[in-house]
This record gives structure tokens, sequence and C-alpha cells, in this order.
């Protein structure tokens, strides 16, 4: 393992520093007392493991393609901007616009996300990107999503709604979970509300063991509240838009 | 005087130069037999001088050549220059009659330092505050011209043939260990004794054959780093092109050159490394500065000249070497006039810089 | 909005389809020819019938009939004149009354605005400096595309001469046209892999467009920019890495402001491959990025494609020229575009709005004019290069954008009419008889991508020649020496104002 105090350092060598050692094989790196560098991850590929203790800056994981990050804190927006492979793990609360155009790999947040969370997220094949939120959203979780799986478990919510307005607006594709309720006038319009099936049921308790098992939670007691499925109405939503 | 005439006046030209290289100062004479010999190179529409190394006893001020239209112009200028420098010394330049030589300026040279806290004040070198403040009087003075404003040195210009102009100014007075001078072939009559060669800035003058045909564009790579074009002729643009290329961006004058008339991508392409990293570096950063058409030049400054021709050569020019002296002129006749039995003539290539420096540790 | 039942339309045909039946020897081609399904071979009349409502004048049967027994024309119907409602105005409305629908079109504006490049003429030598012979003297057009320091640095002891100053990196063109982004998905396979030849041959560089790049081409890298739009489509660290340089797209000039939406007819098997969505769904691109609200923005994402490459690959930003589009660009040079492409008003598109394509943006000439003395005013202009496009479409074109102040131009309609395209308007059905903007296997098979890459290599190297005539004629040998040298160009019948931000004179000063 290595480790880096990154204090006081610029984005650009701390990134060069990352890169040369995943180069080198290094599996293992500890970045201590980060605090704002934007692009950590950014394009890495392999199996490396990235601890990081501090507040990594924005764009985090964009682009990534395999490495797996667990951030010991709170993260800043743009998590997993165009992922591609990988799994980052954030212990406390995350910003606005995580995992937008994401393609592959997961992103399990503790706390509570901003807006734009999973935006235009989207799967191809086997390549599915997957998030667990397990706090509260805000307006637009899921918007123009294409594919993919998005759970959204409001565990630390007091009386808040669990998603803000506008869910899964323009979505025509994937899917999402939330335990708990949504009323419809906070829907998109693309979007409709559906039962559980059992094929569900196996991809949520999955993603829910997994969520359990970063962050020490009791599977059961999540799973005793109920949970709604959003899908889209129709994977080509604007179809009669237009006239020629 | 009507300085800014705004039309970009194409002109075919003569020029030549001399320069001892040990700093001997010679007076003009020579310089003027060159130059008349290649009379009809020029109309009538213009002729002028640059030298070096004539004024020692002020030769640390900035000597500015004036050209005034009238008192109320003299007084304007002067107010100004009081306000931004401290005049040492100002006088009348002596002037002859001449047939032939018709409505000169008033013409006058102050010696002049920065003054003090001036620089603090603008928080620039000194080098560049005098540019501004040249470069200010010749665009917002009406009736007053700066034309030349180096320090031991000074350009001399009219309209007029180039031997009548010598005459006026009377520079068989003069010594100068460098010389160079122009006659000029304009394409229509602008009458203004600024619009004569040589072009001036700080110590830098250049007389110019040819014509710029990229002028455009060099103006306004100029004007990005906030030099003024007021004279709208492409040899203004030269001598700006030289201070901005070698005396701010502190490129050795053989790049500043490769800059100005680059080789050809096919030759640079089969250069080896790593002058050719460098070549095409030098020719993608300043594109803006390449100057294309037909043209050759020689630029005087305090440490020589350089004559220099453009890229494929579509102007004329002749360098000769006899002991401590060089010269460069567009004839060859021009420089056999003066020196027949020269050691060395050659044609300098296109594009390749022919540079006169005065020798190592030379005191002027 | 509530989706409307199918009307008949009252609509009349746009063209007329005359078959000589004297000439014509029923062979049928032309049945097959059509993409649009316009023409039917008649059993019972023993004649080849056609049905004008679908004919879209895209010439396809008229070239293609070996008697030339196909005439097309305008169903020129009388209308009763009136200045304001043309008969256009009026169509539109029927169409619009029958499905309630957004009216959907193609290629660039086609409104009769007026083009600013046919009211500038070019300088020529005459006696006071001489012209040059292009044919036999030398003429330099290369071009290198980048951020570029404003001055250099040597090692002032070493001979031969070294270099101090680190250089950014730069694309190198040997002609400086490029071919603008035109995404897979919305033209053919064929026309990829044309443009990829013929970038290669000529010494310049293909856009992929917003739809990623397919697996084939991954090998043409060095001849490739790759796009990032807000659809992230086929984006990843291998694509991003796959070309020479990353154009981030923020806009395009037929319909600024909006986004994408590729129809799922249009999402075959290889196109999802490619963007990497499932195939038949539609693919939509949103209108912003959505890491993108505010210009920090932009050039953090600049940034994360710099980190992403290493800092490689210049990195450009691409912009539809609006009304600010000065300002717009010096805080897009400030965020650290290693280059900018601005794309005009009159830039083809495979699918907008006409609301937005016929009224949203400004001409390519008064932006590009705009960016460039703003980028100079402010000092910058060494810091980005400009490619600038939106109806590019001759030679001198070309030139008069070099001149005022342009690095390189980007064609995209231009090269798709080399190809074939008869600019019919009609790319958004994927039906195209040209294989061109189609994803149909029977309509792509026709274009051939060794004579695709032949007919643009073909108009690349006409244009280049042209290109040094003019500049030979300028008396210049060197395309730096025309690039933003306005004092080269005049401008005819148009306004003070008009010149004053073309930084030209009117032509006789
Ligand atoms: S292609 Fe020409 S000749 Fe053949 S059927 Fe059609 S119209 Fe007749
Ligand atoms: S590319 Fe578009 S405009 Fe051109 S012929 Fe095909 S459908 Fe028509």
């Amino acid at each position: 393992m290595t480790k880096i105090d990154a204090t006081d350092m610029l984005y650009r060598d701390l990134n060069n520093r990352i890169h040369t050692l995943a180069d080198r094989g290094e599996k293992h790196i500890e970045l201590r007392n980060v605090c704002g560098q934007k692009f950590i991850g950014d394009a890495l590929k392999g199996d490396v493991k990235i601890d990081i203790y501090g507040i990594p800056g924005n764009d985090l994981a964009a682009f990534m393609d395999g490495p797996e990050i667990e951030v010991h804190s709170n993260g800043q927006d743009g998590i997993g901007n165009t992922m591609n492979a990988g799994k980052v793990i954030v212990h406390g609360h995350a910003g606005d616009v995580i995992g937008y155009a994401m393609r592959g790999g997961k992103i399990f947040v503790r706390g509570d996300v901003g807006y734009r969370v999973g935006i235009h997220m989207k799967s191809y094949k086997d390549n599915v990107p997957y998030i667990v939120i397990g706090g509260c959203a805000s307006n637009f979780f899921g918007e123009y999503m294409a594919g993919g799986v998005m759970v959204l478990l409001g565990i630390n919510g007091d009386d808040s709604p669990i998603a803000g307005d506008y869910v899964g607006s323009g979505m025509h594709g994937g899917v999402m979970y939330i335990r708990g309720d949504i009323e419809d006038r906070y829907l998109g319009r693309e979007v409709k509300k559906l039962e559980l099936d059992a094929e569900d049921h196996r991809r949520l308790s999955e993603l829910v063991r997994e969520y359990c098992a970063h962050f020490g939670c009791d599977y059961d007691e999540i799973m005793a509240k109920k949970f709604i499925k959003l899908a889209p109405k129709s994977h080509r939503p604007y179809g009669n838009l237009y006239a020629h | 005087m009507y300085k800014r005439d705004l039309e970009h006046i194409p002109s075919g030209c003569a020029i030549s130069g001399i320069l001892n290289r040990k700093g001997k100062r010679i007076d003009g004479r020579k310089i003027i037999k060159s130059i008349a010999l290649m009379h009809d190179r020029s109309n009538g529409l213009g002729g002028g001088f640059a030298a070096y190394g004539i004024y020692p006893k002020y030769k640390d001020y900035y000597a500015f050549h004036v050209m005034i239209d009238d008192e109320e112009s003299r007084n304007r200028f002067e107010c100004y220059v009081n306000q931004h420098f401290t005049v040492e010394h100002d006088e009348k330049i002596p002037t002859a009659k001449v047939n032939g030589i018709h409505n000169p300026p008033i013409l006058a040279r102050y010696f002049v330092k920065v003054g003090e806290g001036k620089l603090e004040d603008a928080g620039i070198a000194e080098e560049d505050y005098v540019v501004r403040q040249v470069m200010h009087v010749n665009s917002n003075i009406p009736g007053a011209f700066i034309s030349s404003s180096g320090k031991n040195m000074g350009g001399f210009k009219g309209v007029g043939y180039p031997e009548d102009i010598a005459k006026f100014f009377k520079l068989e007075d003069y010594n100068a260990y460098l010389w160079t001078s122009h006659g000029r072939f304009p394409t229509n009559t602008p009458g203004w004794w600024g619009g004569a060669h040589p072009m001036t800035l700080l110590d830098w003058s250049v007389v110019h054959n040819g014509e710029i045909s990229s002028y455009g564009i060099n103006k306004r790579y100029l004007e990005m780093f906030g030099y003024k074009m007021e004279l709208m002729t492409d040899t203004e643009v030269i001598a700006y092109l030289f201070d901005l290329l070698v005396r701010r961006h502190k490129l050795p004058i053989r790049i500043a050159t490769a800059a100005l008339a680059p080789p050809f991508w096919k030759d640079i392409d089969a250069m080896p490394e790593p002058q050719r990293k460098a070549y095409t570096a030098i020719r993608s950063v300043y594109g803006g500065a390449l100057m294309n058409g037909p043209f050759s030049i020689l630029v005087g400054f305090t440490g020589g000249m350089i004559g220099l021709n453009d890229r494929i050569k579509l102007r004329p020019m002749i360098a000769a070497e006899k002991g401590d002296f060089m010269y460069m002129a567009s004839e060859e006749a021009g420089i056999r006039v003066i020196e027949p039995e020269p050691e060395k003539v050659w044609a300098p290539k296109a594009g390749v810089p022919t540079i006169g420096l005065l020798d190592e540790g030379v005191e002027l | 909005m509530s989706t409307p039942g199918v009307m008949a339309t009252q609509v009349p045909p746009e063209f007329t389809v005359e078959i000589n039946e004297r000439k014509c020897v029923r062979c049928k081609r032309c049945t097959t020819e059509c993409g649009f399904e316009a023409l039917t071979y008649s059993r019972e009349y023993d004649a080849i019938v056609a049905d004008d409502a679908k004919c879209v004048a895209c010439h396809r049967c008229v070239t293609m009939c070996p008697k030339h027994a196909i005439r097309v024309t305008d169903n020129s119907l009388a209308y009763k004149a009136n200045a304001n409602f043309s008969d256009i105005h009026r169509k539109n409305i029927l169409k619009q009354a029958e499905t309630g629908g957004i009216l959907l079109t193609a290629m660039g504006c086609d409104r009769d605005y007026p083009v600013l490049w046919d009211h500038i003429l070019i300088d020529a030598c005459q006696v006071t400096n001489p012209s040059i012979d292009p044919l036999r003297e030398p003429m330099e057009l290369r071009t290198y595309i980048g951020r570029k320091p404003d001055c250099l640095e040597f090692d002032p002891d070493s001979d031969p001469l070294k270099l101090k100053t680190e250089l950014a990196p730069n694309l190198k063109l040997d002609v400086p046209v490029v071919f603008g982004g035109m995404s897979y998905g919305s033209v053919s396979y064929p026309v990829h892999k044309s443009l990829m030849l013929a970038a290669e041959r000529c010494g310049t560089f293909m856009n992929t467009g917003e739809g990623g790049l397919h697996r084939d081409f991954y090998r043409h890298k060095d001849h490739v920019i790759v796009q990032c739009a807000s659809g992230r489509f086929g984006v990843h660290e291998e694509y991003l890495n796959a070309g020479a340089a990353i154009e981030i797209k923020i806009g395009q000039g037929a319909k600024p402001g909006i986004g994408g939406h590729l129809p799922g007819e249009k999402v075959s098997e290889d196109v999802s491959k490619t963007r990497m969505i499932p195939a038949g769904t539609d693919a939509l691109s949103p209108a912003p990025h959505h890491d993108i609200y505010s210009i920090e923005d932009l050039s953090q994402l600049i940034y994360a494609l710099k980190e992403a490459t290493r800092y490689r690959k210049p990195v450009g930003v691409k912009v539809a020229a609006v009304h600010n589009i000065a300002a717009i660009c010096s805080g897009i040079v400030r965020a650290g575009a290693d280059y900018i492409s601005i794309d005009g008003f009159r830039g083809g598109t495979g699918a907008a709005p006409r609301v937005i394509r016929d009224n949203v943006g400004i001409p390519i000439e008064l932006a590009l004019a705009a960016v460039d003395d703003r980028l100079r005013q402010e000092g910058i202009r060494n810091q980005t290069s400009l490619i600038c496009g939106g109806g590019i479409r001759q030679s001198s074109d070309v030139i008069k954008a070099i001149a005022l102040g342009a690095d390189a131009v980007m064609i995209g309609t231009s090269a798709l009419v080399a190809l074939g395209c008869r600019v019919c308007q009609k790319c958004n059905t994927g039906k195209c008889s040209w294989g061109i903007a189609t994803q149909n296997p029977r309509l792509t098979a026709r274009l051939d991508p060794e004579e695709g890459a032949q007919r643009l290599t073909n108009l690349l190297n006409a244009w280049s020649h042209e290109t040094q005539e003019v500049l030979g004629a300028l008396g210049v040998n060197a395309i730096e020496s025309l690039r933003g040298s306005r004092e080269r160009l005049r401008g005819v019948g148009l306004d003070e104002k008009t010149l004053e931000i073309l930084g030209i004179k009117p032509a006789g000063r």
C-alpha cells in the first residue's frame, strides 16, 4: 500500500502520482488530507483500490474504468461522471449530478444526495450501472434515465419526502426502486409506478446486501418496508412530438 | 500635416547601410554617395537616414527628433513631454536651404530622461514607458510627430530625394558608426515628412524596399501587444516586430528573423531534432509575425545592423565587407561607388538574415 | 399534449415526378432506388407510377435511370399572391393543424437571410507587389490547431537551436479544412469511413460527432477528433484516447440551445453498439451538459478530459454562434479550451425543429469577426485556435473565413454533397436514398467508402489548389499571411455597421 499526504497538493500533481502508481501496479493507495482536489480516479483503469480521507473535489471517478474508491467522509458534485466500471463508496452525503451518463459500475452513498442524481444513466448489454442511495434525493432523480438501476432507501429521512420533484422526468430506460412511495404529482410524465416482481426482488436484495456490507446496516430492517418500482412508459417518449 | 493618412501606401525603393564594427565613426558623405547612386530607384517623394553614435554628449538620453506643424503644436508637445520626461536639452535641428526641399515642418530635438517616479506609477519597464509615450504623442497630439526616439541615434527624413534630404539636414556634419539610408518611390503623394523612411522606435530603425503583403495581419498581430500603427506603412510594422520579438520577447536575433522570414515547411520537416521542433514552434507560434511579400530591409540598432530578404527573394540585396566595414545595399554599384574593392561581396540568401554586429567590448 | 389522431393531409405534394414513357424501358430500377418509395411499377398499365407526395427531390432515381427518363420538377401550384403569407407559411400551418407536432426538418437553414460571404471580395497584387505563381513556387497551407504560447524561450547556448518552452499538443492540418462533427447514427457507417479515409489522405481530421466511434475506426485515431456531448454516447476512457483531440460539444449552429434526438429507427444494431444504448430506443441528448451549468463547470469538464488523457491531446469546445458569442468565446478560452469550433446559424443537422433552425443564432461571418476581434483585444488570441463553420460552400468561403480570422474551417453539408447528398432536407426520416443519412443496410450499401473517400479527397484537393491560387494572387506564400488579414478583404453592398463588425473596408477604399 502507498500512502499519499495530499495536504496542499495540486490536483494535477496528485492525480499524476495516482496514475503513475497505478501504472506501476500498485493495488492500494491511501490518500490523507484530501481537500477539494478534483478528478481523482479520472479515467483510471485496473483493479486498484483508493481510500480517501478528507473531502475529494468534483468529478471524482469521472470516466473511471475499473478501480474502487472509498470516500470515508462526504463527497461533492459529479461523482462517477460518465463512469464505465468500478465502484465508488461514499460514507457521508454527496452532491448534485452523481452518476451522470454513467454506463457501468456501482456507486453507494450512505447519506443524502443532491439534484439530478443518475441523470442520463444508461446501460448497454451486460454493462449496467447501479446507484444505491441510503438517504434521500433532491429533484430530478433519474432525469433522462436511459438504463441501469437506481435504489433510493431514504433511511436517514425525517418526515421530508424521499425524493424531490420530477422523479424520472424523461426516463426512457432502466429501473428505479424506491423504499416507500412517491406521490404521482412528483413523478415525471414519462414514468409509471409498478409492483416489484421476483426478478426485481432478486436484484434489489443483492444491492441492499452489498450496501449493508459497506456501511454495516441491518438488511432485514431495510427490507421490512415496502418498495415501489419506477419504469419508463416507453423507450420512445417523444415519438409523436414531431411533424415532418 | 495630416499624419493619419488612413490608407496603406505601397512603395518601392532603394536602401543602403554602412557599419563599422569597431565603432569608428565616419561622417555622412559615404552613405550619401551610395544612396545617390541609386537615384533612379526613388522618385523624390521621400528620403531618409538613420545614424548611430551621433550624440556622444547625450548618449544616456533618449533623443527625440520631432516634426512639428506650428507653434501651437509645439506648445502642446512640450507641455506633454515635460509632464512625462525630464528634458535635459532641446534645440532646433540644424538645416540648410536646398532646392527641391519644400515646406519642411519645424524640426527640433529633445534629449530626455524618464522622470523620477514615473516608472513606479506606470509599473512598467523604462523602454515600454517610452514606447507608450511616443505612441501617445504620435496618435493623440495633433501637429507633433516623434520621428525617432532612441539613445545616441537619430532619424533624418523628409519629402525629397535622399541626397537633397542629406544636404538639408547637413549630414556631412554628423559622425556615426552605423548609417542606413533610403530613397523612396511611393505610389501616391502623401506629401508628409513623417511617412518617409527610416521608421523608428527606440533605437530600432528600418529602411525598407518592397511591400509587406501580409501587412494586414502583421498589424493586427502587433495591436494585440499594444502597438499602434499610426503611419499605415508596412515599414513601421517591421520596426515594431523587431521591438516585440527582440526587446520584449528576448528572442536571439537569428530566431527573431526566423520568425519574420521562416524556412518552408518542407525544409523544417527535413531538419533533425531538436531543430525541427524549434522551427515548427517558431512558425506556429509566430505566424502573425511572418512577413510575406517582396521585401529587403535594413534594420539598424545600437548593436549593429541586420539585412533580411523575403522568403523567395523578390527584392534585391547585396552585402560586402572590407576591414572593419560592412556594407549592404539594393545594388552592388551602391557599394562599389564608396568601396571599389571590397574583400568579400555576396548576395544574401532568401529568408536568411545577414547580421553585422559591433565587435564585443566596443566602447561607444 | 394529447396525441393527435392521423388525419388525411391537405398539403399538396412539393414536387412532380414525370416519367417519359417513350424513353422508359421498364427496367424498374428506379422503384428500388427511391429510399422514399415514391415510385412503383404498375402491372396494369405497364408503367412506372409516381406518388408525388412521397418525392423529396433527392434525385436518386433521376441519376440512376439508365435512360434519363425521369424528371422531377417543382409542383408550382399557383397561390393567391401574398407577400406576408407565403405558400410555405400556409403549408406549415396545415401540417401543424393536422398533426399538432413540432415541425421537424434537417440540414441547414434554407431561408434567404443575406449570405455575407457573397458580399465580401478579395484583394490581389498589381505592380507594387508581385503575385506569386502557385504552380511553380511554394505555397504553404499547413496550419496548427491548438493553444500556443505568446512567446517562445530558447536555450541561449545551444547550437543547434533548442526550445525551452514546453508546448501544448497541437493538431497539424495540411489543409485548413476539417470535417465537422456528424454522428454515426445520424449518418451511416460508409459516410464515417469515407470521411476517415479522406481525412487521412488529405492530412486533416474528421470529427466523430456525438455518437461515438465505431470499433473498426479506432485504428485511424491520428485523424479523428472525438466528440463528447451531453448524451455521452459511446464515451469512455478508450474512446477519449482513440482520437487526436477531444471536442466538447456545447451546441450546434442549426439548433443552438437544444438537445439532440436520434429517433429509434436510426438506432440500428451497429449504432447501438457504438453509442452503447439498446437498439431501437430514442437516443436523447440533453439540452445542456448536466455537469456544465456555468463557465467554471465547463472548465471542470475540459480539465476532466485533459486529466483523462493525461494532457496529451488538445481539448476543444464547439459552440453555436449566438448573439453574445464574443464574450462566450472569451470565457471558453479562459476556461482552458485549446480550440473553439464556432458553428454559424446556417450549419447543418440531422434533425432539428424548423423554428429553431430557421430563427436562432447568427451568421458565422459576423460571429467569427466578433470573436477574433475580442480575443485579440483581450490578448488571448494565441491561447486558442478558431475553427468556423456553418454554411461553407466553396473555397472562397474558406479563404474569406481565414482572412477574417479563422485558423481553419469545418465542413459538413459540403462534405455530404460531395458524397451524393442533394440537400433534400429529409435526413431525419432515415430514408436517405444516397445511403448517407440512413441506417437501412439496403441503402447504406450504395455508398462505397473507397469512392466516397476519393470524392472527398478530390474536393479538398480542388479547394486547396484554389486557395493557393488566391494566395498567389495576394502575393503571399503561407496561409498565416492570410489569416486575420482583413486588410485584404473589401465589402460590397454592406452597411457601415456590418463593415465595422467585419472589420473590413468597403470596396473602393
Ligand atoms: S429507371 Fe428509368 S428506365 Fe428504368 S423503370 Fe425507372 S424510369 Fe424507366
Ligand atoms: S443526406 Fe439528408 S439531405 Fe442529403 S440526400 Fe440524404 S436525406 Fe437528403
